[in-house]
């Protein structure tokens, strides 16, 4: 009993450059009818197709959920990862047709909140913007803290500032601006619920403050970026079918176990739904675990691996696969 | 197709009867000749045609009398149909599923033409044609759980998902198996499922949340769930118990053909793409023992299940007290021959 989103047939209708390191990419449904409904902190899986090495990387959606006759996501390019971002930024151009999957949400809102705070760091205001979408057509209150290296690299910034005066705050540390976190996290009424997406360190420090000021667990809620770092190739074994595959160095376990033709559910491909949890039957060697899934106590064990961010290295990995 | 609503009572006269075809299309919910627990979730993908699996939300030939039934249960008791304010938007959500998804399965039953935010819902068998604007309660003669949820058989469990569980923080429910959404209200899927005998030890609902936590909008699953009641009667929450509850004394082995009924539950589990919510229709069929028997298949599984289920679930399924004369009327009717797999009739 496992899951994946269905897939959707979408054509580029436009590529936008943002900041000199950002692209917007917007899709529309190849068939003309209007793409599915989401709400606000959705992702989509994005098929990258390039050449032999079949990608799929998840973005969030940051169009509005109201509109549903195109979706936006937005990607900052990383020279230094595996190869997927720049694929997007060099090969993809309007016209061209792209399976997406369906929208899943594993950072939604909570809408019992009285208020929303929002802290986000870089290319992780993306899901912030489809949730300001939403929340605009009536709700609790909003107000947003934006990270960022410089003014000009802030995607988006000036846009939500001036639709939202008073509710966005920049924070640019060219400028030698950082945010308070401690008062912002003890001035808050009662009933506020707190959203973190950014880089690892921005969601560890955010949500280490909150925890200390007294902050309820329930009220505090993440989105992990993790993408699949790349390594050094290793060989695997898929027990239950009976293959044996090898992952090349720039591409993710769970790709190599999709690209042998094995069925691998997953939704989030980031290390953090729990979908694509695969049993290790034998280990030779040692397991490097990506995820924000396995508990501790599971990683001690050995017993388990989260195929779509983490990887391996020694002699034979068998899976239960 | 065409649907004859049969006028009928689910109270009082019992008037309530399945057509010969009505009994045939019962979902039997034995797939084999005894019952544990499990985790028995499957797609909810389209059905053999005329199944009650065919369609996403089945309309069958009571659909009429039950929304008549839930009319007198709502004037009697409106806390049937609660939503916790921030159950809004997923009440449209639910709203814009069923009127989406009839419309396509139902045209000749039901029509939706929209433009943009302005909605034109047409109900034949019920008579009702509207203009809204979604999204706008005050535009819908009353909430809109409560508005679907007068047009569409079964209950409707809305369910927020959050922290990593479910919760039950809406819902219309008027055809339930002796539980109350008014006490239900609020809880979390461990809370409302703790009297649930020998399952949690099973580990049944550990794996259940993590699966339905995961479902992916547009791939609904279903299950199938059972208990016994006697005579047809829809509503038997524990609100009513007083008015149900006695009926149990009036079982005798002449009288079990005719009061006994299978209660089959068709649970579905959909995601809201709007709200990020689930939701949870259960649709209740009945089946009358006399017309279970007219199928052979059915009539010896009948037997061997009810004979050997656990003490455990004869208790909780609320059959303690005639359990040894349903064995021995059923017994009767199973001639030891070997069952086919699965639910459908031969």
């Amino acid at each position: 009993m496992s899951s994946t989103a269905r897939a959707l047939a979408v054509t580029v209708a436009d590529v936008i450059e943002v900041t000199p390191l950002v692209k917007r990419f917007e899709f529309v449904s190849t068939d003309g009818a209007p793409l599915p409904p989401f709400s606000g902190g959705a992702h989509v899986v994005v098929e990258l197709p390039d050449g032999d090495h079949l990608r799929r990387n998840p973005y969030s959606l940051m169009s509005s959920p109201r509109d549903l006759s195109r979706y936006a996501i937005s990607v900052r390019r990383d020279d230094g990862g595996r190869g997927g971002s720049r694929y997007l930024h060099e090969q993809v151009v309007p016209g061209m047709a792209m399976t997406i999957s369906a929208p899943v949400n594993l950072f939604a809102l909570d809408l019992r909140a009285r208020k929303h705070l929002m802290i986000a760091g870089g290319i992780g205001i993306t899901p912030f913007i489809a949730q300001i979408h939403q929340l605009s057509g009536g709700g609790a209150p909003f107000e947003l803290h934006y990270k960022a290296r410089s003014a000009p690299l802030a995607a988006y910034m000036d846009d939500l500032a001036a639709r939202h005066p008073g509710a966005v705050h920049a924070c640019c540390s060219d400028r030698g601006e950082d945010l308070d976190l401690d008062t912002l996290l003890t001035t808050q009424p009662l009933g506020t619920h707190l959203y973190v997406c950014g880089p690892e360190r921005l969601i560890a420090g955010v949500t280490a403050r909150a925890a200390a000021l007294g902050w309820p667990a329930r009220h505090v809620h993440v989105e992990h970026f993790a993408a699949p770092p790349p390594g050094l190739p290793f060989a695997v074994r898929l027990a239950a079918s009976n293959l044996s595959i090898t992952v090349r160095g720039e591409q993710s376990l769970l790709e190599a176990i999709e690209e042998a033709g094995v069925d691998a559910p997953y939704l989030c491909r980031g290390g953090a739904c729990g979908q694509c949890e695969t049993a290790v039957v034998a280990c030779d060697g040692t397991l490097h675990h990506h995820d924000h899934w396995l508990t501790d106590a599971q990683r001690e064990t050995g017993d388990r691996i989260m195929p779509c961010v983490s990887r391996f290295t020694g002699r034979l990995l068998t899976l239960d696969r | 197709m065409t649907i004859t609503f049969r006028t009928e009572t689910f109270r009082d006269d019992f008037t309530f009867r399945n057509s010969p075809a009505g009994i045939r299309r019962f979902p039997f919910p034995f797939h084999e000749d005894g019952y544990m627990y499990s985790v028995n979730i499957e797609p909810h993908r389209p059905g053999a045609p005329g199944s009650v699996f065919e369609h996403g939300f089945d309309v069958d030939e009571h659909y009429v009398a039950e929304m008549a039934d839930r009319a007198l249960v709502l004037a009697e008791d409106p806390l049937r149909c609660q939503a916790l304010p921030h159950m809004d938007l997923a009440s449209w959500d639910y709203l814009e599923l069923v009127m989406t998804t009839k419309a396509r399965d139902y045209p000749e039953l039901f029509t939706l033409e929209t433009d943009g935010d302005r909605w034109h819902w047409t109900n034949r068998p019920l008579g009702i044609d509207d203009r809204f604007t979604f999204g706008v309660t005050s535009t819908l003669p009353c909430p809109p759980l409560e508005y679907i949820g007068r047009q569409t058989q079964g209950d409707h469990c809305l369910l927020d998902q959050r922290d990593n569980n479910l919760w039950m923080d809406a819902g219309m429910v008027t055809t339930q198996a002796d539980w109350s959404l008014d006490f239900d209200i609020g809880m979390n899927f461990f809370e409302w499922h703790a009297p649930v005998p020998l399952a949690h030890e099973m580990g049944v609902f550990q794996r259940a949340i993590k699966f339905l936590t995961s479902i992916p909008q547009g791939q609904p699953s279903r299950r199938l769930n059972w208990t016994l009641t006697v005579n047809p009667r829809l509503d038997t929450s524990p609100e009513n118990y007083p008015k149900w509850g006695p009926d149990k004394l009036t079982v005798t082995p002449d009288t079990i053909g005719e009061k006994m009924h299978l209660r089959v539950e068709l649970q579905t589990f959909w995601r809201l793409p709007r709200s990020n919510a689930l939701v949870f229709p259960i649709r209740c069929y009945l089946l009358r023992f006399d017309d279970l028997v007219t199928i052979p298949k059915w009539a010896r599984r009948m037997h061997r299940v009810i004979r050997d289920l656990p003490p455990e679930l004869v208790t909780y399924k609320g059959m303690s007290r005639y359990h040894p004369m349903l064995v021995e009327w059923l017994a009767a009717h199973d001639d030891g021959a070997p069952t086919s797999p699965g639910i459908f009739p031969d």
